[in-house]
């Protein structure tokens, strides 16, 4: 999918940008509550819509309340979309499940705060296993965007809404907290340049025409519920096609940093400064956490290179990183956690220490 | 000997809003006769194509199964949070939600409270047979005091366990709620007011006058470990003196 942008750029919120999007993706409902770091996106879109659109947007009493109205009005065929950041997000879980099991296409976004419990309200990336391993119980994934910009907060609402309509899944933007605050120039996606088609599975009513449309998790049979999931992992496999990630000069690369969203951000800078001393730094940005872009990955490991992959946490998507170089090159994680975002220079000592280490240095 | 059918006079038909599937409640248990009512209201009124349903988590999960209009099956507790989000974007559409006790008025509190205060335009029937029928009879928040179940076994303590919520009277004081009112299916008599509520409530729902809320009171043969006429008979001594059938709000323009 090609999206079709404005002419001229405007300055936005993360957040607002988002919510912009949404409304010109002509997303049909949204339900939500408020929580930092990105409340804008409820506030954005109770100014904006009732001047603008037919959608719904209503602040339900909960998290818990705002994923069973997106089940319902996704069940009835509406494009639907909710936001919220990692405590209440973790509330959804339990609807996430059913969603997925219920194959009701939705968009999810979660702006990441620090925790575990209340945490803090500053950005981290703490949620990437919740978020690209299931979540909520059962055998289950969804579709995970992570953006980096604020131009990919808009455009991720699109192509969100576009994945999760052709897979008939919940797909997830998973941001962090400085990505939703900080104001960047975006070319904001054209109004009604995403197409949308009518479903006829949804419970819209029952003509006599067809026989009654049902939604349901629930499968009593143990081969049922077996065929159920084989078909839900059937669906995975055939996503790896939208696998997506940026590489950035790894092709010479003697040490590759792997990094997403706001850390992928931090990691650029780091390769400009190590290349400036000398260093062979490249980096990869999985742009899909699910499905996770393996492939490239594992076709970069070799016996002579390095890894580092960088985080906003304790070292969550290093695992994934793991399994696809699979041994074929060492792999090393530095994170900071708790809001606390690290800087070019800290990861850069990383990385001499690294390049000193495996004897990388290039004189 | 012969029998000639075609003389004789067709005085009964299942609606076509009831598939042929047969229903897995217990001899004796009120759902099966309230999914018929709630059905046979939608048939007559000839509303089946306009109209969606929500199944909760209970005896009644597979109410899918049996109501042959376009259903959602929603988490436990969250049946009229799924019934908003389908009303919101089919407006002009039917929506009801049919949901236990411990459904609607313990793990699903918060969801029946905000629904009514905002006065969603839906129906949302309550079946109160003070019991956890589908996990085997556990203590409902609806269970009467001293009342002896699996989970409660020397009796509803209501120093320690709580009082029975009366949800009905609770949400009737909300501006948000249209008519509420308590009904039974364990008569003829009762099936008939039932029957009235329903198409009420419907009606109004046409004209998008707020919340309709119907409790139903009823038994649970297995979980109370009764027959099913002991069941009718303990509900009657027991249940209606408490959760007494009634209207409990009803609008001038509707009396
Ligand atoms: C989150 C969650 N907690 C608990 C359960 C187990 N559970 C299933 S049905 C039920 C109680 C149902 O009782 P009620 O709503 O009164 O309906 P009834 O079966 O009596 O018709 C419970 C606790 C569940 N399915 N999901």
């Amino acid at each position: 999918m090609s999206i079709q942008h404005d002419e001229s750029p405007k300055l936005m919120k993360g957040n607002e940008a988002l919510a912009e999007a949404a409304i010109r993706a002509n997303m049909q409902a949204y339900f939500g509550y408020p929580i930092t770091p990105q409340s804008e996106i409820l506030e954005y879109l109770t100014e904006q819509v009732p001047k603008r659109s037919k959608a719904v947007v209503l602040q339900a009493e909960s998290e818990v309340a705002s994923i069973n109205m997106i089940y319902g009005a996704g069940g009835a065929g509406a494009r639907v979309m909710t936001s919220s950041s990692s405590p209440g997000f973790s509330l959804m879980q339990e609807g996430i499940s059913y969603i997925a099991a219920a194959e009701i296409p939705c968009l999810l976004v979660n702006v990441q705060r620090g925790g575990p419990g209340l945490g803090t309200i500053q950005p981290a990336q703490g949620d990437y296993f919740q978020a690209t391993k299931g979540g909520g119980h059962g055998d289950y994934h969804i579709i995970v965007l992570a953006p980096n910009s604020v131009q990919e907060m808009a455009d991720f609402v699109f192509e969100g809404f576009r994945l999760a309509e052709e897979y008939r899944m919940p797909a997830l933007i998973l941001a962090d907290g400085a990505i939703g605050q900080m104001m960047e120039k975006v070319y904001l996606p054209k109004e009604g340049s995403l197409p949308f088609t009518q479903h006829d599975w949804a419970t819209t009513g029952k003509p006599k025409s067809r026989e009654r449309n049902f939604i349901t998790s629930l499968h009593m049979e143990p081969d049922k519920m077996e065929s159920v999931n084989l078909h839900l992992q059937d669906k995975y496999r055939k996503l790896r096609k939208e696998e997506r990630y940026e590489l950035f000069k790894v092709k010479d690369a003697d040490i590759i940093l792997v990094a997403f969203g706001l850390t992928a951000r931090v990691c650029t800078k780091v390769m400009d400064l190590a290349n400036e001393k000398g260093l062979r730094v490249g980096v990869v940005r999985p742009i899909t956490l699910y499905p996770f872009p393996s492939d490239i990955i594992a076709s970069l490991a070799t016996p002579n290179r390095v890894f580092l992959t960088v985080e906003m946490n304790s070292g969550q998507m290093v695992e994934d990183v793991r399994l696809a170089v699979n041994g074929k090159s060492p792999v090393y994680f530095r994170g900071r956690m708790g809001g606390m975002i690290p800087t070019p220079e800290d990861i850069l000592l990383e990385v001499e220490a690294l390049a000193e280490k495996h004897n990388l240095i290039q004189v | 000997m012969e029998t000639k059918i075609d003389s004789m006079e067709l005085v009964y038909a299942k609606p076509e809003t009831l598939t042929d599937t047969p229903m897995h409640y217990c001899p004796g248990c009120g759902h099966g006769v309230a999914h018929k009512i709630l059905m046979e209201v939608i048939d007559e009124m000839g509303i089946t194509e306009n109209t969606i349903g929500v199944a909760p988590v209970g005896c009644s999960v597979f109410a899918y199964m049996y109501m042959n209009v376009d259903m959602q099956e929603a988490a436990h507790g969250r049946a009229s949070a799924a019934a908003t989000g389908i009303k919101r974007v089919l407006p002009d559409k039917f929506v009801f939600s049919y949901q236990g006790d411990g459904d609607l008025a313990a793990i699903g509190t918060a969801e029946t409270i905000h629904t009514v205060n905002r006065g969603e335009n839906i129906l949302m029937v309550f079946i109160n047979n003070g019991i956890y029928g589908m996990t085997g009879g556990q203590m409902a928040p609806t269970s009467l005091a001293g009342m002896k179940t699996s989970t409660s076994p020397y009796g509803r303590d209501c120093a320690t366990m709580g009082t029975p919520i009366k949800m009905t009277e609770l949400i009737a004081n909300l501006p948000g709620a249209y008519y509420v009112t308590r009904q039974s299916v364990h008569t003829p008599a009762a099936v008939r007011k039932l029957k009235k509520a329903i198409k009420a409530s419907f009606e109004a729902q046409k004209q998008k006058k707020g919340t309709c809320f119907i409790e139903i009171v009823s038994n649970c043969p297995s979980g109370w470990k009764m027959t099913p006429l002991e069941s009718n008979d303990w509900m009657e001594k027991n249940m209606f003196p408490y959760y007494t059938p009634g209207d409990i709000k009803v609008p001038q323009e509707m009396k």
